[in-house]
C-alpha cells in the first residue's frame, strides 16, 4: 500500500541539516574572499626546494654551532615565563572578580607574545628579561583568568565546613581539589610556551627560531631539518621532562643560565620617552582636528587593509583546518584503522604538524611558495587542522557502534564516516572549532611579521620605522580585535550547547 | 537454522549488552537449542539471564543473514529517520550513491523506505531527524532499519517494548510475516504467547521452558519459572 504523498521526498527537518548548512555558510564566506586575495605563487616551482629540504631531512646536521645554546635559552625562556606567569596568575586569580580587573586582564593577554616583544625590546633591549616579561606578561593574564574559572568551579563544601584564617581554609579545601586542574593546565601553557619561545627568534632573541630563520636564509637545509626535528622532540618530550623532578632542577639552572636582566642599563628616561613617541603628535600638542587626519589617514593606509587581510586569511585557514581535521581523524580512529600500528603514521603527522609553531611553518611555505598569501592560509590550516583532528580522532574512539555496524570491508567504512560518524561528532567538532578560531585570528594578525600583510605587518614596519604612535594605534586594533572574537566565541558555543546538547545526549 | 550444543558464555561475550550486564560475571554453561528456519520463538527468562548474551551470539554465527534489531538501537540523532533506515542498506550500495542519499535522496529509495516504514506507522516522520523522536517512534525507526534488509532472519531484543500494548502484537506480528525465522527477546508473557510459535525460556542454569505456543499458557509459563526460581534458591 503506498499512499500519494510518500511519492515524492520532502523538505527535511533535520539537526544534521542545520549542521551541513552552517558548514556551507562557512565554506561560501570563505570561498568568497577568495578572488579579493593574491595567493599567485611567486615561486612556481616549489618542488626544487621541497627536495632540498628532503634531502636535508636524511643529512640531518645536529653539530652545528649554537644548537645548543638555542635550545637552551628556547626552554629558559619558556620556563621561566610560565613559573612566573603562574605564580603572578595565581595571585590574580583572586582579585579577578573586582571591578576592573577582568577587562584590564583581557586587554593584557589580547596583545600577542610578539608584539609585547616588540614593545619591550625599545626598552631592555635584545635581552632575556625582554624574553622572559614578553611571554610572562600574556600569559599571566590568561593563568589569572583560567585559574579563577577552575577555583569557582570547584565545590565549595568543603570550603564552608572548615574554620579558620581564610588562607588555610582555602588551602585546604579548594587549592586540594584544584590541584590537578592547575598542573595539568600549567603543562599545557608550558607546551604553548615553548612554541611562542621558538617564535620569538623572530624578532631577534636567540631561540631555536633565530637560528632557524638564518639557516633556512642561507638555504642550509641538512641543518634546518636537524632544528625542526629538535623542537618536535622538545614537545613531544614535555610530559617526561616536566615532571618535578626535572622540572625543578632545570628551572633552577635556566635562571643561572640565563639571568632575566635588561642588556641596557635600565633608564627611566628611556621608558619616558618611549611612552611619549606612543601618543600621537597631534594629542600631544592638543591639535584634535589634525589627530581626525591622522585616524583617517591611518584607517585607510593601514589598518583597513590590515584587518581586511587577516579576517580574511583566517577564515581561509578556518575552512582548510576543518577540512584537514574531518580527512585527517580516521586515521587515528580505531573504528577505521584497527591494526594499531597503521596508525602511527597518522599520528606521527598530525604531532608534526602540532608541535610546529603557525609562524614557522609559515616562514618554510614562504621558502617553498614565495611571498604570497598562500604560505599563510597552509601553516595557519594546517597546524591548527592537526589540532582539531587529534580532538576529533580521540572522540571518535568514545563512540561505540551496533554490532551490526561495526562490521563490513572498506565500502561499509566508507559509509560509516558520512553515515554514523560525521552526524555524530559534528557538533562537538564545531565547538573545538570555535576554541581555534580564536587563537588563528591571534596567529593571522602575527604572520605579518614575515611578510603577509596582516595587521603584525604594519606593526613591525612601524617599529622598524621608530613610528611608536602608530604602532601603537595599530596593536589596540589587533587587541580590540582579539577581545571581538573571545566574545563571539564565548557566545557562539553557548549558543551551540542549548542547540544541541540536550536532546543528543538523551538519544545518544 | 540455528544450532546450538554445549555452549558456554560469559557476559563479555554479548558487545551489544548494556553497561551493566556486561561487569558481571559468566551468563550460562552447557546451553543446547536448535532453532529450525521458519519458527517465531520467543526467548524469555528474569533480566540478567543472559537473553541478549545468547541473541549476540546468534547473530555472530550468521551475520550476513540477520537484520539486526538491538534494544539499544544505536541510531544516530542528528540524521533523519529516513537516513537511520536507509542505513541499514550501506553496504548493499556503492559508496557515492549513498552519499547521493545522503545529500538529496532519490525517489526510488525515498519510496523503498516509506513502503518499509508505513505500516509501522512512522511514514510521516521520515524526515524527521531521530532527536525529535519519542522513544516509541524511534523503536520503530529501529525495526524499519532491520526490515529494509530484507533478510531471512529476524533478531530482536525487545523490539517492540516502547510501545503501547495495542501496537505490540500487531507490529511483532508484521515482523513476523516479513521474515522467514525470528528470535525474539521478550518480557510480556502473554505478548510471546500471542504473536510466536515457540517458547524457550532462560535461567541461570539454562532452558528451563521449551515448549510450542500453543501446549502451554501465561499461568503455567509464570508457575514454572516461580518453581524452578524457588527450586534454585533451595540449592543455593
Amino acid at each position: 500500500m503506498s499512499l500519494p504523498k510518500l511519492d515524492q521526498v520532502p523538505v527535511f527537518t533535520t539537526t544534521a541539516k542545520r549542521q551541513w548548512q552552517s558548514f556551507v555558510l562557512l565554506a561560501l564566506t570563505a570561498l568568497l574572499c577568495l578572488p579579493w586575495l593574491d595567493i599567485e605563487l611567486a615561486n612556481t616551482e616549489p618542488g626544487h626546494e621541497l627536495q632540498a629540504m628532503l634531502a636535508g631531512l636524511m643529512a640531518a646536521d645536529f653539530l652545528i654551532d649554537g644548537l645548543w645554546s638555542a635550545l637552551a635559552h628556547t626552554v629558559a625562556f619558556a620556563l621561566q615565563a610560565v613559573t612566573i606567569a603562574a605564580l603572578l596568575g595565581f595571585v590574580l586569580a583572586h582579585c579577578y572578580r573586582l571591578p576592573g580587573v577582568a577587562p584590564l586582564l583581557a586587554l593584557l593577554r589580547s596583545v600577542h607574545e610578539l608584539f609585547w616583544a616588540l614593545i619591550i625590546l625599545q626598552i631592555c633591549g635584545l635581552s632575556a628579561l625582554t624574553g622572559l616579561l614578553a611571554l610572562a606578561i600574556p600569559y599571566s593574564a590568561t593563568f589569572a583568568r583560567v585559574y579563577a574559572e577552575i577555583f569557582e568551579e570547584t565545590s565549595t563544601s568543603a570550603y564552608d565546613s572548615l574554620s579558620g584564617s581564610h588562607l588555610s581554609r582555602f588551602i585546604f579545601s579548594t587549592l586540594v581539589q584544584a590541584w590537578p586542574r592547575l598542573c595539568s593546565y600549567f603543562r599545557y601553557r608550558l607546551e604553548c610556551a615553548l612554541r611562542a619561545s621558538v617564535v620569538l627568534g623572530f624578532v631577534g632573541l636567540p631561540t631555536l627560531g633565530f637560528l632557524l630563520e638564518s639557516y633556512v636564509k642561507m638555504g642550509q637545509y641538512p641543518e634546518v631539518m636537524a632544528i625542526l626535528m629538535m623542537i618536535v622532540a622538545l614537545v613531544l618530550t614535555i610530559n617526561w621532562w616536566a615532571k618535578p623532578m626535572l622540572f625543578w632542577p632545570l628551572l633552577l639552572l635556566s635562571f643561572i643560565y640565563l639571568p632575566p636582566v635588561p642588556a641596557i642599563d635600565f633608564q627611566m628616561t628611556l621608558l619616558l620617552q618611549l611612552m611619549q613617541d606612543t601618543v600621537p603628535a597631534s594629542i600631544a600638542t592638543g591639535r584634535w582636528d589634525q589627530f581626525g587626519a591622522w585616524l583617517l589617514m591611518m584607517w585607510q593606509q593601514q589598518i583597513a587593509q590590515g584587518l581586511a587581510y587577516t579576517l580574511v586569511l583566517s577564515q581561509l585557514a578556518l575552512l582548510l583546518s576543518m577540512l584537514v581535521a574531518l580527512a585527517a581523524f580516521p586515521l587515528i580512529s580505531r573504528a577505521f584503522v584497527r591494526f594499531g600500528p597503521l596508525r602511527i603514521p597518522g599520528h606521527f603527522i598530525l604531532v608534526v604538524l602540532r608541535s610546529l609553531p603557525e609562524m614557522l611553518l609559515a616562514f618554510l611555505g614562504l621558502i617553498f611558495f614565495g611571498p604570497s598569501l598562500l604560505p599563510g592560509i597552509l601553516a595557519i590550516g594546517l597546524h591548527n587542522g592537526a589540532i582539531l583532528g587529534h580532538l576529533l580522532g580521540r572522540y571518535s574512539n568514545e563512540i561505540s557502534l551496533r554490532v551490526d555496524v561495526q562490521d563490513g570491508g572498506m565500502r561499509a567504512s566508507l559509509g560509516r564516516y558520512y553515515y554514523e560518524f560525521l552526524p555524530r561528532i559534528y557538533g562537538q567538532f564545531l565547538a573545538f572549532t570555535l576554541y581555534r578560531w580564536e587563537v588563528m585570528l591571534r596567529e593571522t594578525a602575527i604572520l605579518g611579521m614575515i611578510g603577509i600583510p596582516t595587521l603584525g605587518f604594519y606593526i613591525d614596519s612601524a617599529f622598524e620605522e621608530f613610528r611608536f604612535d602608530r604602532a601603537m594605534l595599530l596593536i589596540v586594533v589587533s587587541a580590540l580585535l582579539n577581545i571581538l572574537a573571545e566574545y563571539l566565541a564565548r557566545r557562539l558555543r553557548q549558543g551551540l550547547r542549548q542547540q544541541t546538547s540536550p536532546r543528543l545526549t538523551a538519544c545518544c | 537454522m540455528f544450532s546450538v550444543s554445549d555452549l558456554s558464555l560469559s557476559y563479555c561475550d554479548a558487545k551489544s549488552g548494556s553497561k551493566s550486564d556486561r561487569a558481571r560475571g559468566p551468563v550460562f554453561s552447557g546451553l543446547n537449542l536448535e532453532i529450525a528456519a521458519g519458527e517465531t520463538v520467543a526467548l524469555i527468562g528474569e533480566s540478567g539471564v543472559g537473553k541478549t548474551t545468547l541473541l549476540t551470539h546468534l547473530r555472530s554465527l550468521k551475520p550476513k543473514q540477520v537484520a539486526w534489531c538491538p534494544q539499544d538501537p544505536g541510531l544516530v540523532p542528528a540524521l533523519s529517520s529516513f537516513h537511520n533506515i536507509y542505513a541499514g542498506t550501506l553496504d548493499q550500495h556503492s559508496f557515492f550513491y549513498s552519499l547521493r542519499q545522503l545529500i538529496k535522496p532519490s525517489s526510488l529509495e525515498w519510496q523503498k523506505v516509506a513502503a518499509v516504514a508505513e505500516p509501522l506507522g512512522i511514514a510521516d516522520q521520515l524526515s524527521r531527524s531521530l532527536d525529535q523522536l519519542s522513544g516509541g517512534q524511534q523503536q520503530r525507526v529501529n525495526i524499519a532499519r532491520a526490515l529494509i534488509q530484507k533478510k531471512s532472519i529476524f533478531l530482536g531484543d525487545e523490539p517492540v517494548s516502547a510501545l503501547d500494548e495495542f501496537q505490540r502484537p500487531q507490529v511483532l506480528k508484521h515482523i513476523a510475516a516479513h521474515a522467514q525465522t525470528c528470535v525474539f527477546v521478550l518480557h510480556d508473557l502473554d505478548l510471546a504467547l500471542e504473536c510466536c510459535d515457540r517458547i524457550i525460556g532462560l535461567s541461570d542454569s539454562g532452558v528451563v521452558v521449551d515448549s510450542a505456543a500453543g501446549d502451554i499458557d501465561a499461568q503455567h509459563l509464570a508457575q514454572l519459572f516461580r518453581h524452578h526460581q524457588s527450586h534454585a534458591v533451595k540449592s543455593q
